[in-house]
């Protein structure tokens, strides 16, 4: 889509204050991903890290659109998923460090986020583990008689796993109301697509379903927002789905913090701006006269005092007390 | 004339006496709509219809997965793993998503799940179709895994499963699937705690611990020792995690011996553990090492006489039981000859 051109490929397009709350939903999560790298080089945040620098705006305009009620199930890339579905910053960062405070009560860690209170009903560790949980979330849905709509966040790894083709056979065969979001960036951990499947295009490979699916520009909050809000209105409309919506992503950083990514080539600062949502978001909406080059630096100015904030409550934290740990277990 | 009832039969009452009771209750799996291989399921899609019955491919790991979303949004799934031997195929969901969902979110969700499977030799079906793989389970914290030994705990033991809010694995033994027993009078039984074991017979010489269908074949061989004056104490756990372990070290405290027996694999089977949580637990009460009866470390075969020889059963029992006897009640001293030689 080339700048400057509204989102206008469905119903729903992109406005000002869309466009607004989508940066300032971006700014949080990078600038909240680059304290995280940070402070994983200084010991302060624990185990593997995987950032999502670069599909901010998918994150965005996917759950920025979502009810409360609406669940949300996501993978092992999963910090933007889980601030943009609403989980409080200084909990996710306290949860990152392992302290008592942390979401999860410094039980999960970063991949496996979990926030039942907005429906963010978890993200997995296991690639692709997170598929069939997410048709079972709306099975439910349906046998409750809600009209809510589950999103399932997986990346294109996950399509080559055996869990991804039950469940699309599953969703498809019961008509869920549930619609999968791909977030492909091309590699599948260090290598590339082209190395572990013919398939090109993950639409490609839920295509004799023949449910309804299409690859968006990731890069492109505007083209995400209108692609999803269509799939979104009427997966709630009629509670029947399942839709794919592809995603084509830049991962900026490597699979995860600290890879030396000798598999890949550095990108260009030139290329990294056209693949750059924020960048390219933030372009458009002062091209469009929505918003002035003074807000678009505020977002980011209070995107970075809300992470600064959110630190400060992780370290004030303890972890929990072991023998409270071990009574969580069981439920009973 | 007593009423007579089937282990398959208790299993599906109770099913249909938990829909009934309780919207939130759905069954899924193959072939689940048409009763299933054993009947297990019979009648309930017609009682509760197709969106509560569900029919699923055979997708074991996503029908899993499936049940355990439905139990996180709300729901009292109970997914049936037509045959144990395939659970592997559902082991990532059930180990690393309904096992640890509870623990990771910090209690935020639970997994109020039961999953149903059968196991078991003995249906001259080969090794694929017949094992019994219920200790990979048990080394998992955060399930909770059930064995039923007869009819009228099966009913019981299943109304507390469903109603449990953790992950529940509820092995039955295709063998006792269609021996008759005498019935519960109420409609649906009262529901049977998780974590209580039952003594099935009294007696003060020998302890045997029995999972499943070793329950009916250690009866017998006490039936036997009995004849030749010796009384068994026969205790059926009923459920192995969470294990009730001190009505049986209790017994074991008064008797000094202990037999423990299951159909699975000897070598890593629940048998081991109970074992060594018995010796924890009761070790100076201890008379003789404590003998496990399972099968041999090979798979089941398909001929008829070699998969008879391979199950274990109640000659094992009673062979295990008198190897324990062997030992006398006071340790006699060990005569060592003058030049420190035995």
């Amino acid at each position: 889509m080339a700048r400057g051109r509204r989102a206008t490929t469905s119903g729903r397009s992109l406005e000002r204050d869309d466009a607004r709350r989508l940066l300032a939903t971006m700014w949080r999560i990078r600038c909240f991903e680059e304290r995280v790298a940070a402070l994983h080089r200084s010991l302060q945040v624990h185990g593997l890290i995987h950032l999502s620098i670069g599909s901010e705006g998918v994150a965005a305009a996917v759950c920025g659109q979502l009810r409360s009620d609406d669940a949300v199930y996501s993978g092992h890339r999963a910090h933007g998923h889980a601030l943009a579905k609403g989980a409080p910053m200084d909990r996710v960062m306290a949860e990152l460090m392992g302290r008592a405070d942390g979401l999860c009560r410094g039980l999960g860690g970063s991949m496996h986020l979990v926030d039942r209170s907005i429906a963010f009903m978890g993200a997995t560790g296991v690639v692709g583990g997170n598929l069939p949980l997410a048709a079972g979330d709306a099975l439910a849905s349906r046998r409750q008689g809600s009209d809510r709509v589950t999103v399932v966040f997986f990346g294109d790894g996950a399509v080559q796993a055996g869990h991804f083709n039950e469940t699309v056979n599953l969703a498809s065969l019961w008509e869920l109301p549930l619609i999968f979001v791909c977030e492909n960036n091309g590699f599948a951990e260090f290598t590339p697509r082209s190395a572990h499947t013919k398939v090109q295009s993950v639409c490609d490979v839920v295509a004799p379903y023949g449910f309804e699916r299409q690859t968006v520009q990731g890069s492109d909050a505007g083209a995400v927002w209108s692609a999803f809000g269509d799939y979104l209105d009427r997966a709630r409309a009629d509670g029947r789905g399942p839709f794919l919506l592809e995603c084509l992503t830049h991962r900026r950083r490597g699979h995860y913090e600290g890879d030396q990514q000798g598999y890949r080539d550095a990108l260009a600062d030139a290329e990294w701006g056209q693949l750059d949502p924020i960048a390219r978001l933030g372009a458009l909406a002062v091209e469009q006269g929505w918003l002035d080059d003074e807000v678009v630096a505020t977002l980011e100015r209070e995107a970075r005092a809300e992470v600064a904030a959110a630190v400060e409550y992780g370290r004030r934290s303890p972890p929990l007390e072991p023998s409270r740990a071990a009574e969580l277990v069981y439920a009973r | 004339m007593t009423e007579t009832t089937t282990f398959v039969e208790a299993i599906n009452a109770d099913l249909a006496g938990a829909m009934r009771g309780d919207e939130r209750v759905i069954v899924l799996g193959e072939d689940v709509a048409e009763g299933g291989p054993y009947l297990a399921t019979q009648g309930l899609a017609e009682e509760f219809g197709v969106e509560r019955v569900l029919n699923t491919p055979i997708s074991e790991g996503a029908v899993c997965g499936v049940a355990i979303g439905a139990a996180q949004a709300g729901l009292r799934p109970i997914v049936e793993i037509m045959f144990i031997d395939f659970i592997t195929l559902a082991l990532d969901q059930l180990v690393n998503q309904a096992a640890k969902a509870h623990f990771m979110s910090g209690g935020q969700l639970s997994v109020p799940l039961v999953l149903r499977t059968q196991g078991g030799s003995g249906g001259r079906a080969g090794a694929q179709h017949s094992q019994s793989l219920e200790a990979w389970v048990t080394h998992i914290p955060g399930l909770k895994v059930v064995m039923p030994s007869n009819a009228a705990d099966a009913g019981g033991l299943l109304t507390s499963a469903i109603a449990d809010p953790d992950p529940v694995v509820f092995v039955e033994n295709k063998s006792l699937y269609y021996r008759r027993e005498p019935a519960r009078e109420a409609p649906r039984p009262e529901p049977l705690a998780l974590g209580r074991a039952c003594r099935r017979r009294h007696g003060d010489d020998v302890t045997i611990v029995a999972l499943s269908r070793m329950v009916g074949e250690a009866l017998t061989a006490a039936d036997r020792l009995a004849t030749e004056g010796i009384e068994a104490d026969v205790i059926d756990p009923r459920t192995l995690v969470p294990l009730d372990l001190d009505p049986i070290a209790d017994s074991v405290r008064r008797t000094g011996r202990a037999v423990v027996a299951h159909e699975a694999v000897r070598c890593g089977g629940f048998g081991a553990e109970l074992a060594a949580q018995l010796q924890e637990a009761a070790f100076d009460y201890l008379d003789a090492p404590i003998q496990r009866v399972g099968a041999p470390f090979m798979p089941v075969a398909l001929s008829p006489s070699l998969e008879d020889a391979y199950r274990p059963d109640s000659d094992d029992v009673y062979a295990a039981a008198r190897a324990a006897l062997r030992w006398a009640d006071e340790a006699e001293p060990i005569p060592i000859a003058a030049d420190g030689q035995r």
